[in-house]
């Protein structure tokens, strides 16, 4: 097998035009995407037998909550890659994930407390799910804090990127939470084994939602990255290049 | 219409849910975006600001 895309992806300029030769894409893609999730979860699904429309607040909250972990698992593989190998370029992908997976765990957090008030009665409780997932966010803030307190960028790639591999045993914690103990939240309806346990009129538009965030996640990174590269490039000549570009 | 935005009662949840939601891509979007136009300043700045507007985006 060759290694020369790996050797690629660790050199900064190439990075720098692929990722923005791809964000739009990635960019018209979610954005679309997006629109026809909307639309589905609004307006064609239909309400549910127990639940009524309060149920619509999965189109919001599932993706954001699926973000949550999508992000933190990608920064985490990146600052591993990161740590291992020396790369400068993973290292920036890492850093550019941490305000995006805070956001959206926020989100999901808020869109939580919105359903569970009239499912559950309740807008929070210490269950291990919602526990696990506020953990998700301090792990976030902890590594955006450690990163502002630390000036040299490659220390500060170092600390927090080892901060953000110790935290990803959250990830597996928050998944399963619902499974291992026993939680309000209810049991997962896509991501498990076996077939989902949601008609295809619901469940579309949710996969909808699911593929339109990840894709709005891919054009967010590669717009941060370029940002991190252009940071992390103090002096190379092929910056003038690109700014011309 | 009346009837989509009611929400079958419980518009006060759903349609919250949503506008946070929104407002994160949306704050995403624009953050994302001020992070490279700030980079890409500081860069030209550093290389003695002789290179134009540049790529936009």
């Amino acid at each position: 097998m060759s290694w020369t895309w790996f050797h690629r992806l660790g050199s900064p300029p190439y990075v720098y035009g692929l990722a923005r030769r791809l964000t739009p894409w990635f960019a018209w893609g979610a954005g679309l995407l997006l629109l026809c999730g909307l639309y589905g979860g609004l307006v064609l699904a239909p309400p549910d037998y127990r639940q009524g429309n309060d149920f619509r607040i999965i189109y919001v909250h599932a993706p954001s909550a699926w973000m949550s972990l999508m992000v933190y698992t990608t920064m985490a593989v990146a600052a591993a890659v990161g740590l291992i190998w020396r790369m400068k370029v993973a290292h920036a992908v890492a850093a550019s994930c941490a305000t995006i997976g805070a956001s959206f765990t926020f989100a999901a957090l808020v869109t939580g407390s919105l359903w569970g008030v009239r499912m559950w009665g309740t807008w929070w409780e210490w269950d291990p799910r919602l526990t696990s997932e506020l953990i998700l966010l301090f792990l976030y803030l902890g590594y955006m804090g450690l990163r502002a307190a630390i000036e040299d960028t490659q220390r500060a790639d170092r600390a927090s990127g080892l901060l953000a591999v110790v935290g990803v045993v959250n990830v597996p914690i928050i998944h399963y939470s619902v499974v291992w103990w026993n939680s309000l939240h209810q049991a997962p309806s896509v991501m498990r084994l076996g077939k989902p346990t949601m008609p295809p009129a619901m469940l579309l538009p949710l996969l909808i939602m699911l593929a339109g965030f990840t894709l709005l996640f891919a054009a967010l990174l590669l717009v941060r990255l370029r940002g991190e590269i252009l940071n992390r490039e103090r002096t190379a000549a092929w910056i003038r290049e690109a700014l011309e570009a | 219409m009346r009837q989509f935005l009611d929400m079958g009662g419980y518009a006060a949840y759903v349609w919250p849910a949503y506008a946070v939601t929104l407002a994160i891509v949306a704050l995403n979007i624009i953050w994302a975006r001020r992070l490279l136009a700030q980079a890409r300043t500081a860069a030209r700045r550093r290389l003695g600001g002789e290179t134009g507007p540049g790529d936009g985006a």
